[in-house]
């Protein structure tokens, strides 16, 4: 699998995130031996089925969430795991607060935080 | 990274017995800077043992007016713990603001306090709170726990079960983070406590540190004008690139005075 990135390699940037039994985690600081037995999902275990993403991924591409794409699998995970923190309920300081541990050196972010406040709510109503 | 033997214990006796006699073994909680510090070939240690997997070093117990946290408890847990949120807010906050989100759903408070990183949160609380902390060879006081750069009063082996927080009158703690890391840059614990008042700083020295006159004059009056004309000496604190000592010393006073009102709130 390509989808999960390195980016910094040293646990800054956040491009590594996958979830490790329902919490977001910086793959690059964890070693494979750890998680035996847990469920781990990265970006490509979201979408349902070949032709439907996940509402996180819909809302990338609907508001331009992406440039070069390389921060994007780390961004969807870390959005995904906010959303369900936060129980579908975000706000904007919060969204920018919560996105602390990912880096983007394209977008400005501003295209991400209106992607996550998007996903919010098509996430509630998707029930995911 | 170097090669090590990997093990995860499912108690802490078996944890304890692993690390026995294995001078080069080093324990592993959350890994959030033990990893990072393997990679680095920055340590070179023979065995890793993973306390991941004992249960029982998990969890958050409260007797009486006491928050007792297991070593184990991550960031994320101590932040969102109704117990810890209504007994002692400011130590809720803390954790709420160590990192972000990712670093918070593994890091540890025991592999914090272990760690005693001179920009770390959580050692301020235990100095501030005047926390017990709890090994399982016996119990360490907060005041002398933290020696030093990475350097606390644990031996060799020894491994930090949990940390007690007795509740106290009042407590805020403020920190100026690194705008990229959110490590302190200066990070101010203030609280008052039956046995009077406690100020711990961190991120500004080689370790975390009280500062007594601040505590004498809080003693006295607990309010921030009480504080407003001592000035911390630079002498001895950190300079680096993201800030100098006299700038340290100067955020010692900032921050104090804004974790009092915090208190005060
Ligand atoms: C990007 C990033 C940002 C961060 N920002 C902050 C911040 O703003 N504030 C802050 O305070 N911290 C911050 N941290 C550090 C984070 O809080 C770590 O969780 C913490 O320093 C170490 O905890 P850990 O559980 O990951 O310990 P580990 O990395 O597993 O261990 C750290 C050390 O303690 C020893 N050890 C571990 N557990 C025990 C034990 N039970 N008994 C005895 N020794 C033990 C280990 O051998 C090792 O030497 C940050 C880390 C990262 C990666
Ligand atoms: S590659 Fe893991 S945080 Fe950057
Ligand atoms: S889109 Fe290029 S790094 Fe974020």
């Amino acid at each position: 699998m390509t989808g999960t990135h390195v980016g910094c390699d040293t646990s800054q940037c956040g491009a590594c995130v996958v979830e490790i039994d329902g919490k977001s985690v910086k793959s690059c600081t964890i070693l494979a031996v750890q998680v035996e037995g847990s469920k781990v999902t990265t970006i490509e275990g979201l979408a349902p089925s070949a032709d439907k993403l996940h509402p996180m991924q819909e809302a990338f591409r609907d508001n331009h969430a992406l440039q070069c794409g390389f921060c994007t699998p780390g961004m969807v995970m870390s959005a995904i795991d906010m959303v369900k923190r936060n129980n579908y309920q975000l706000d904007e300081a919060t969204v920018r607060r919560e996105l602390e541990g990912n880096l983007c050196r394209c977008t400005g972010y501003h295209n991400i935080v209106k992607a996550i406040l998007a996903a919010a709510p098509a996430m509630k109503s998707a029930g995911v | 990274m170097y090669d090590f033997a990997y093990h995860r214990p499912k108690s802490l006796a078996d944890a304890v017995a692993t690390l026995k006699g294995k001078e080069e073994a080093r324990p592993m909680s959350g890994g959030m800077t033990l990893i990072p510090t393997l990679k680095q070939r920055l340590a070179k240690p023979s065995d890793v043992v993973d306390l991941g997997g004992i249960a029982e070093l998990a969890g958050i117990k409260v007797a009486g007016d006491v928050v007792t946290i297991g070593a184990m408890t991550k960031h994320y847990d101590v932040s969102v713990s109704p117990d810890v949120k209504k007994i002692i807010p400011a130590l809720a906050d803390l954790a709420g603001h160590i990192g972000d989100p990712a670093v918070r759903n593994r890091g540890t408070m025991g592999g914090s306090v272990a760690n005693s990183d001179p920009a770390a949160d959580y050692p301020a609380a235990v100095v501030a709170l005047n926390a017990t902390i709890t090994t399982n060879t016996g119990k360490h006081p907060a005041d002398g726990f933290f020696k030093g750069l990475f350097e606390t009063a644990l031996k060799d082996g020894e491994l930090i079960t949990a940390i007690s927080f007795p509740k106290p009158e009042k407590a805020a703690y403020m920190k100026f983070p690194n705008p990229a890391s959110r490590y302190a840059m200066v990070g101010v614990f203030v609280a008052k406590t039956k046995d009077g008042v406690r100020v711990a700083v961190t991120g500004a020295g080689s370790a975390v540190f009280r500062v007594k006159a601040m505590e004498d004059a809080l003693s006295k009056n607990f309010t921030s004008a009480a504080i407003k004309d001592i000035k911390i000496p630079a002498t001895d604190l950190n300079s680096d690139i993201h800030g100098s000592a006299e700038y340290r010393a100067h955020l010692v006073g900032v921050m104090a005075r804004r974790a009092v009102d915090a208190a005060n709130k």
